[in-house]
């Protein structure tokens, strides 16, 4: 079970990278949770500067627009 | 995200080509939108000479010629701004010291991608690494107010002296507002909870980019930018049109004419409660200076609208405390006021 966390204030662009989390680990058929933060401060912890942000078991692997569907793909199967 | 998802491989010919040729199909659309227009409104049974007609020609001319205009700013700009990213530039501010420091943040914020649901994040990453708070602000006043929708559309529909014009000043408002704003010491006064994080230093590593990915960031800015601000355009050009037609030449160069200094300061008042993005306000620029309106007055406003809008002041809220944004709005607005009269007395 990877543990996945969409970071994002809740703009548009940050539920649609929560959807391509789940639809492409769907695709690969990899378990995940995912878990949207959107507290500030917490966001900050992680040390992102651009939303939306992915952290993937506990390792921060983007920062700042939507991913690319086969970057995401890559990161759910490191 | 569909052309993502095709399977298929472009080369980096292809892609030179293929704009290659979009250029040459723009140029050969973009001359015939003045005789269409003409052409356009012939057809209308509208009488000929009328406000109407010279509203109605103001719009349908100006809609697709904005909207090329910006589909070729955003897609250069987006290609120039996959060479950035807020991690690169924090880590290039951070230890930076003030003066040099504001400098360096009010140029990488015409490049630096930035978007207003991302600026408390981008506050906080940037103090908590150690930018100075009058650096942060330096960053935070050049992004929105110099972006390259602004400039680029600024060029394209008022020349290069007004775009040029706009970059020096926005800049100097920039570097100056935050240099201010550094003097006065005033990290006291930062919510409590900014103060006392310590963000974690995220060490992303992005893979290299190749000039398709680049060219790829570029076409994804047109389909988002473009996609996301035409309606404001449209409602900005409208507004253009409006003004075109109807208000009298003369009733605006008494209100808004370089002689009535009152304007400045009426301009600046007028355009902190509008929220506007550079795309929707410069249509209405290019039909108030059309009509006599004085330069420094039109781009007080226009930096008004976009650099202090209280949409994101209240997004601000949440890191800063009111008297810290009441310092921030009373510096930007002395500065665009500073501009607007130099403007007036300038160019008059």
């Amino acid at each position: 079970m990877k543990d996945v966390k969409v970071l994002g204030p809740g703009c548009a662009r940050c539920k649609t990278t929560e959807e391509m989390v789940k639809v492409e680990a769907a695709k690969l058929g990899i378990d995940v949770s995912v878990e949207k933060i959107t507290d500030y401060e917490a966001i900050a912890k992680f040390g992102i500067v651009s939303t939306p942000g992915i952290v993937i078991d506990g390792k921060v692997v983007h920062a700042g627009g939507l991913p690319k569907t086969d970057d995401l793909q890559r990161w759910l199967q490191a | 995200m569909t052309t993502q998802a095709l399977p298929l491989k472009r080369s980096t010919g292809a892609w030179i080509g293929g704009i290659a040729l979009a250029v040459a199909i723009w140029f050969a659309v973009y001359r015939q939108l003045q005789p269409f227009s003409r052409w356009a409104v012939a057809q209308l049974p509208i009488p000929q000479g009328s406000a109407l007609a010279s509203s109605v020609e103001f719009f349908i001319y100006d809609t697709p010629k904005v909207l090329m205009l910006l589909t070729l700013v955003v897609f250069a700009m987006g290609v120039v701004r996959s060479f950035f990213s807020p991690e690169r530039t924090r880590a290039i501010l951070a230890g930076k010291r003030e003066g040099l420091g504001n400098v360096a943040a009010a140029g990488l914020g015409i490049f630096t991608p930035f978007c207003s649901c991302s600026a408390v994040p981008l506050f906080v990453g940037f103090v908590s690494a150690g930018v100075p708070l009058g650096v942060t602000f330096s960053f935070l006043i050049a992004a929105p107010m110099i972006n390259e929708v602004a400039l680029g559309l600024l060029f394209a529909l008022l020349g290069w002296k007004v775009a040029l014009t706009y970059l020096a000043f926005g800049l100097t408002i920039a570097i100056v507002s935050g240099w201010v704003i550094g003097r006065l010491h005033l990290e006291g006064w930062l919510e409590e909870w900014v103060r006392n994080i310590r963000a974690g230093d995220v060490d992303l590593q992005p893979d290299e980019l190749t000039w398709i990915d680049r060219f790829e960031a570029g076409w994804d800015a047109v389909k988002e930018i473009v996609g996301k601000v035409w309606y404001w355009i449209i409602a900005g050009i409208a507004v253009g049109a409006f003004i075109h037609g109807y208000v009298p030449a003369e009733l605006l160069s008494r209100i808004m004419g370089a002689d009535a200094w009152w304007s400045v300061p009426a301009a600046v008042l007028l355009g902190v409660p509008m929220y506007s993005n550079a795309a929707g306000i410069i249509p209405v620029v290019e039909a108030l200076l059309g009509k006599g309106a004085a330069l420094g007055t039109v781009l007080a406003f226009m930096m008004s609208v976009i650099a202090l809008s209280l949409p994101e002041m209240i997004i601000l809220r949440k890191v800063l405390s009111v008297k810290l944004i009441a310092v921030f709005v009373a510096v930007v607005a002395s500065g665009i006021l500073a501009v607007g009269f130099l403007f007036n007395f300038l160019f008059s």
